[in-house]
């Protein structure tokens, strides 16, 4: 699993937020576009393309992309 | 007094899905409370066995434990063989899933629909063709206000799910009607169950979405339970194809 492709699919759940903002340090919470619905649409993500399920407290606890890249690495 | 509260299940044979957790869990309890004899089923042998434990049994009363995964047809069609012909059903089985429109996939829908709406259609149209629901029998399914009377982001898959099964009660209520046997659903809002706590949204979003219900609670299965008792007693006996919002007002 690659960091890079992460950070990528990560991104996609934004619409307004360009994906040059997002990078492996991002605070994710601090973006403005962050919701609840980004939050389903990034455990739905994880799901689909790494078949790793996360929960809302994985979202709240980790900050930053490579955090949550690195949650999700642990778990493959 | 006895067979005058129009509102007492005595002598009523009953059959209750879901019947090791939650909500379908509290029904039969209640149902014993007012003196029905029960068939619980569900999938987990050991917390069926608790709910069976923990039922009241008052004098002629019998209650027995029915396992059956209801996804699967020969486990449906021996529930529906194993018991004699009811007063009552009440269908609780059921699963959530949130997920964005953009991630709901058919095989995610085929999953949920499997569960929520095939496998409770599946039942008591098997009953009912097999002479199973006595005339003046009443169905009742646990349904939702979601999809109908309340479309929140993320529960399409559920939500439509529950429409489906709403529809479907008001066709099954208008041909039963033949045998005089009622169909209705009941509709609440977010109850406490182990349902809601699946872990994909957190306890502290919970506990903001709870204080939106202008009751400022979620619902507590008993809440449900007396909703279920009425519509299986003879109290309800000229009700029949509705849907029964009890949600503490969130719908408003
Ligand atoms: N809680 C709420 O907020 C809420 C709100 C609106 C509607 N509802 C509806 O109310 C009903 C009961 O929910 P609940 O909150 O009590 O949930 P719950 O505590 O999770 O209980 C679900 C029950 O369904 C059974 N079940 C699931 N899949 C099954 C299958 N394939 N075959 C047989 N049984 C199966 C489970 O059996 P095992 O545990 O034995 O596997 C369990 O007894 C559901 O239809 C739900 O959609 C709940």
């Amino acid at each position: 699993m690659e960091l890079e492709k992460f950070i990528e699919n990560f991104a996609e759940q934004f619409d307004e937020t360009d994906a040059s903002e997002i990078t492996a340090s991002t605070n994710y919470h601090d973006l403005e576009e962050w919701s609840s619905l980004v939050a389903l649409s990034v455990i739905a993500m994880v799901d689909e393309e790494y078949d790793v399920t996360l929960k809302g407290d994985d979202i709240r606890n980790s900050k930053t992309v490579e955090d949550l890249f690195n949650l999700v690495s642990s778990r493959l | 007094m006895e067979g005058l509260n129009p509102f007492s299940l005595s002598g009523k044979s009953i059959l209750i899905t879901g019947a090791s957790s939650g909500i379908g869990r509290q029904i039969a309890l209640s149902c014993a409370e007012m003196e029905a004899s029960l068939y619980v089923s569900g999938r987990n042998v050991n917390r069926l066995q608790d709910t069976l434990d923990s039922l009241s049994t008052h004098s002629g009363c019998h209650h027995k434990l029915l396992v059956a995964d209801l996804t699967h047809s020969d486990e449906v069609n021996n529930l529906v063989a194993a018991v004699e012909p009811l007063d009552g059903a009440v269908l609780c089985s059921g699963i959530g899933l949130t997920l964005p429109v953009k991630f709901a996939s058919q095989d995610k829908f085929k999953e949920v629909f499997e569960t929520n709406f095939f496998s409770q259609v599946e039942l008591v149209r098997l009953l009912y063709k097999a002479k199973k629901l006595k005339a003046s029998a009443s169905v009742v399914f646990l349904d939702s206000i979601g999809g109908t009377h309340d479309i929140s982001a993320g529960a399409i898959v559920y939500g439509t799910s529950k429409a489906a099964l709403l529809s479907a009660t008001k066709y099954c209520a208008l041909e039963f009607s033949h045998r005089l046997i009622r169909v209705n659903c009941i509709c609440p809002g977010m109850v406490e169950t182990p349902l809601i706590h699946r872990g994909t949204v957190t306890e502290e979003q919970l506990h903001a979405d709870m204080m939106r219900y202008p009751l400022k609670r979620y619902g507590r299965p008993e809440d449900i339970a007396y909703m279920a008792v009425y519509l299986l007693s003879d109290a309800a006996s000229w009700v029949t194809g509705q849907d029964f919002v009890i949600d503490g007002g969130i719908s408003l």
